[in-house]
């Protein structure tokens, strides 16, 4: 077959806006580094919000209990102590609650349920705090007293140890409240993450645990479990983050009282966020507000400590996916 | 024969079956109650917010200023005008932002430290206290301008919509097929309008998605409007005062012992929740219907 010659000049090569490849590549990486920024930003401007405060009181700010704002005398252990025990809490309370809830939704659920139940746990996680706060002090407070903390009181009121735990007044506010609240509150992240982790065992691994005889709670126990270790441990340290840092839930139901005299669970306290939402647009610039800023530094290292493990131990599961089996 | 097959070893191994079929009962029950556990708070705290909020609710609601405590009449008119700018105002800021650092880690930093670093940083960012990022608005706005103000409250909330858009869009962009990208570069388009017009386009529905998940997001943050956009008692759309805000008045009214500031508490907190829930909702059937 004869080519045809090519006829006339060749087709033009149109170039819309040349530049634009470049603008928008240039556009994209500013948005990335923006983010970069705004983390240094936090980072510095509290820093730099809480130096006089640093500079006052150094270190030992982290294990003062005093907080004194009429004489200028901060020490952020209250605080410190009452963030670190509500979280405990939470996640004793939502790690057991959170496993069974994965194990149900991957293993046991039927198929037409999964979907709703997901759903349902999901929307768990996306009721905004102040409605758990809010609910949590006038309809859960009153009842956890009359009916949790009256009668452990009465049970338990002159056990030893015990007893210094249920002291104080059974008025359903206070660390015990705060925790549980949280614990309602973290119960979704760490449920979804771990359904979505165990997920990712592969089926051939369960199928022959199944096959050599084993019971579902086997195969999740001893093989779904350790397949996902990492993950399922980065799951609970997502939660963490989240209770670490929740303000208004605890706000509303930890009494805000700077107290560490008991280590009683009913008494009223205080934590790093609700002594920041409580006291900050109040505080007068200088060292109390440079103490409550420090304290906003600590909280945030060790949010940030706490995520960036979780982050890590996600990421190695992934890394682990189908190499494995 | 050995003795595997003794009597004796039977009854042992019969027993041992039943006993783990024993302790998987157990467990499997406690994960039933563990799933029940999780669905009875929702269905509690739905009802209760359900029950109370319409309780509060009446028309004045929308119509007047919030009130003076122990007032016969009030509403949250003010304070829902003002989370409806601040949320419109946060989320058209943050959004643009979001998708372009979206689209950076997707297209682009897939291979570079300025992409891994960036993601890890955001999955931080997505999960960090909010109030901290009410202290670093108040730190570089409040204290130099002096004053509390509606447009910090604005900048508060889009740097709480920038990472979840950033999550959503990245994730949506990878689950774009390569070949669709091949196709375009292939017949010469440019790698912007490869982004703009294909991958971004196929991805649309899941962007949206991400941007009312954002939106739902911030409707219901308190923590970063306390020392930012701090509260009104009176109506403004002036972003140089102080403004309120549906959280913050709930805030203030629900930890008040005035009886008129809770019942309007409650309707808050209902039109909050019913708010918010179907966004999310409004998303998932969204995304779920392209996918």
């Amino acid at each position: 077959m004869a080519r045809s010659l090519p006829t006339g000049r060749p087709p033009q090569r149109r170039v819309v806006a040349p530049w634009a490849d470049r603008v928008f590549a240039v556009l994209a990486a500013g948005a990335a580094w923006l983010t970069l920024a705004l983390l240094a930003g936090i980072i510095v401007s509290l820093i730099v919000g809480a130096w006089p405060a640093i500079r006052e009181f150094g270190l030992a700010f982290l294990w003062n209990a005093e907080w004194d704002p009429v004489n200028e005398k901060f020490g952020g252990l209250v605080m410190i102590y009452g963030t670190l025990m509500t979280s405990f809490i939470a996640l004793l309370i939502a790690v057991p609650v959170s496993f069974g809830i994965a194990l149900f939704l991957t293993e046991l659920s039927p198929g037409w349920l999964k979907r709703p139940l997901g759903i349902a746990i999901e929307l768990l996680a996306a009721v905004p705090s102040i409605v758990y706060g809010m609910w949590g002090l006038l309809v859960f407070g009153p009842i956890l007293a009359t009916y949790v903390q009256q009668p452990l009181q009465a049970a338990f009121g002159s056990t030893p140890i015990l007893g210094a735990l249920v002291a104080g007044p059974p008025v359903g506010i206070g660390i015990l409240s705060a925790g549980i609240i949280l614990a309602i509150m973290v119960i979704p992240f760490i449920a979804s993450v771990m359904r979505d982790v165990f997920d990712v065992t592969p089926a051939l691994l369960k199928e022959s645990a199944y096959g050599l005889g084993a019971t579902t709670w086997e195969v999740v126990w001893r093989v779904v479990l350790p397949y996902t270790k990492a993950g399922v441990i980065g799951g609970i340290m997502l939660g963490l983050g989240r209770a670490l840092g929740e303000t208004m839930a605890v706000t509303f139901v930890i009494g805000n009282m700077n107290q560490l005299d008991s280590l009683s669970l009913f008494e009223a306290a205080n934590s790093i966020t609700s002594a920041l939402a409580n006291e900050f647009a109040e505080a007068g610039e200088g060292l109390h507000q440079a103490s409550l800023i420090y304290l906003g530094l600590v909280l945030f290292f060790i949010t940030f400590v706490v995520l960036s493990l979780s982050k890590l131990l996600l990421a190695q599961l992934k890394k682990g996916e189908g190499s494995r089996t | 024969m050995s003795s595997a097959f003794t009597p004796a070893a039977q009854l042992r191994r019969l027993a041992r079956h039943r006993a783990r079929k024993r302790i998987n009962a157990v467990a499997l029950s406690l994960s039933l109650a563990a799933m029940a556990f999780g669905v009875f708070w929702l269905i509690w705290i739905l009802v209760e917010t359900v029950r109370l909020g319409i309780g509060g609710m009446a028309l004045s609601v929308f119509t007047e200023m919030t009130p003076p405590p122990q007032a016969e009449t009030g509403g949250l008119a003010n304070a829902i005008f003002g989370s409806a700018l601040m949320v419109a105002l946060a989320t058209a800021l943050g959004t643009p932002i979001g998708i372009m650092a979206g689209v950076y880690l997707a297209e682009y930093g897939q291979r570079n430290w300025l992409g891994r670093i960036t993601q890890f940083i955001n999955d931080i960012l997505l999960s960090a206290p909010s109030i901290v990022v009410g202290l670093f608005v108040y730190a570089v706005v409040v204290a130099r301008m002096k004053s509390f103000s509606g447009f910090a409250g604005v900048l508060a909330l889009a740097l709480i919509v920038i990472p979840v858009v950033i999550r959503t869009t990245e994730n949506m962009l990878s689950l774009i097929p390569n070949s669709l990208r091949e196709a375009a570069y292939a017949l010469g388009t440019p790698k912007w309008k490869v982004i703009w017009s294909v991958t971004l386009k196929a991805a649309r529905a899941g962007v949206v998605t991400g941007v009312l998940l954002a939106l739902a997001r911030i409707s219901g943050e308190t923590a970063p409007l306390l020392f930012t956009a701090l509260s009104n008692q009176f109506w403004t759309a002036n972003l140089g005062e102080p403004m309120a805000s549906l959280p913050v008045t709930i805030f203030k009214f629900a930890m008040s012992p005035y009886e008129n500031w809770q019942k309007l508490a409650w309707a808050g907190v209902f039109l909050i929740t019913l708010g918010v829930l179907g966004l999310n909702i409004l998303a998932r059937v969204l995304f779920k219907n392209r996918h």
